[in-house]
């Protein structure tokens, strides 16, 4: 849906594998789905670890499964609702790739927002307890007061574009920022500025996360 | 059940030795050798997936099934359930194998990546009682064929995985499983083998350097 040479900041490593050893929380999941969805490098480094999953599945020493399981999945397959053919954007054409869709009931137009003064809005995004992630809006030219972070937080772009004192962030763009990052994002003239934000619950982000940024058959 | 289903003939073009040919996978694996004929085959289990796609083939299921539910299953009990809860979860990963049958693109991942994801999918699902977002589809989609050297090229990316993961120390290798399966972060592998979270991790990064390197 967008050229992934516009993208030049990407998921960590780290981050990588924990979504696909299903590690992560649910806010994280959806961040890391929706950046997905917009860069083709990620979705290639994902599938690389996935592919390591599946090795190791592969090479798995086999236990014992009952006598009748075979049978029994075959039951199973005839009471199991068949899974529809995902057509590639269910929801509405827009500018949410499709995995915050399904979150949102829909595209931008159908956020229900909360008015935060400035002209800046938020909506929360219902997932597990373990991160709360939210939507953004802040209008084009405004700047968002300086702030620093508690446990970790990852911001991904979805219209606009805003720059803060480590960079210009445009669409499909992730930023990471823990304690140590103070910023004042501002947003771009021109037009309003949606980001997706996710933050941890403070103090659990280190155990749910292993950090191992380290480059890994991202080649 | 297995000897019934090991002599079914091969009901798409000449791939006739799939069945020996995947009954020996792991072991090619194991001892570190991949013959080249073997790498130049589209990939094991992928003519039993086809069944699936193209006549509903339940003797292709069941080919799977026998190889791949014991695996499975054994991965759920890796990441803590029970004999009774990982037989029930297996029973419904291998169930969603074949309703997701026609989504399987063997150019994009092999049939032990694919079966790993429905796995970790439902594990997330049934563990953590939670959705787990996926990415959006591409638009070339499942019912593009695949490009059969695309299905080649993964076929030799994945031996060369797995030749590269076979050829870990040991101890890294047996970190790594526990990140992917143990359903654990590297502070609670600390606390369960007893090594320092600053030894983990570097034992993990080496590996990973490793796998990264051997891929080049």
């Amino acid at each position: 849906m967008m050229n992934m040479t516009d993208i030049k900041h990407h998921l960590t490593d780290d981050i990588l594998m924990s979504y696909s050893t299903g590690t992560l929380p649910e806010g994280f999941n959806l961040v890391v789905a929706t950046h997905i969805s917009m860069c083709d490098d990620c979705r290639a480094a994902a599938g690389s670890f996935d592919a390591v999953g599946g090795t190791m599945l592969a090479n798995q020493d086999a236990v014992t499964v009952s006598d009748g399981a075979l049978k029994a999945t075959l039951k199973l397959i005839g009471e199991m609702p068949k899974d529809p053919i995902k057509t590639t954007r269910t929801g509405k054409s827009g500018i949410f790739p499709t995995p915050l869709q399904d979150y949102v009931g829909g595209d931008k137009d159908d956020v229900q927002w909360r008015g935060l003064g400035m002209g800046m809005k938020q909506a929360v995004l219902n997932t597990s307890k373990e991160a709360s992630v939210r939507l953004l809006h802040i209008p084009a030219g405004a700047a968002m007061p300086n702030h620093s972070h508690k446990g970790t937080e990852m911001t991904l772009v979805l219209q606009g574009a805003y720059r803060d004192e480590e960079d210009r962030f445009g669409r499909g763009d992730i930023e990471f920022a823990d304690e140590d990052l103070h910023h004042t994002p501002v947003a771009e003239d021109g037009e309003d500025c949606i980001c997706l934000v996710v933050t941890d619950a403070p103090l659990k982000f280190s155990s749910l996360i292993p950090r191992i940024a380290q480059p890994f058959l991202r080649i | 059940m297995g000897t019934i289903y090991a002599e079914e003939s091969g009901a798409i073009g000449p791939r006739v030795s799939y069945a020996a040919y995947a009954g020996r996978s792991t072991r090619v694996i194991g001892s570190g050798q991949v013959s080249v004929n073997e790498m130049l085959e589209q990939g094991p289990w992928i003519a039993q997936m086809e069944r699936i796609q193209i006549a509903q083939d339940q003797s292709a299921f069941a080919e799977l099934f026998q190889h791949f539910a014991p695996r499975v299953k054994a991965f759920l009990m890796k990441s803590g359930a029970n004999d009774t809860l990982a037989e029930e979860i297996a029973q419904e990963v291998m169930a969603t194998l074949w309703h997701k049958a026609h989504m399987f693109d063997p150019s994009r991942a092999s049939v032990a990546t694919w079966i790993f994801t429905i796995a970790r999918n439902r594990k997330i699902d049934a563990f953590r009682k939670q959705r787990r977002p996926e990415p959006e589809d591409l638009t070339w989609g499942p019912e593009a064929e695949p490009d059969q050297e695309d299905v080649l090229a993964l076929q030799q990316e994945t031996d060369k995985l797995a030749q590269a993961m076979s050829e870990l120390p040991q101890k890294q290798r047996e970190l790594v499983e526990r990140a992917y399966f143990g359903d654990l972060s590297h502070s609670e592998i600390a606390e369960e083998t007893g090594l320092p979270l600053g030894t983990i991790k570097s034992r993990i990064r080496l590996a990973l350097e490793r796998l990264r390197h051997t891929m080049k």
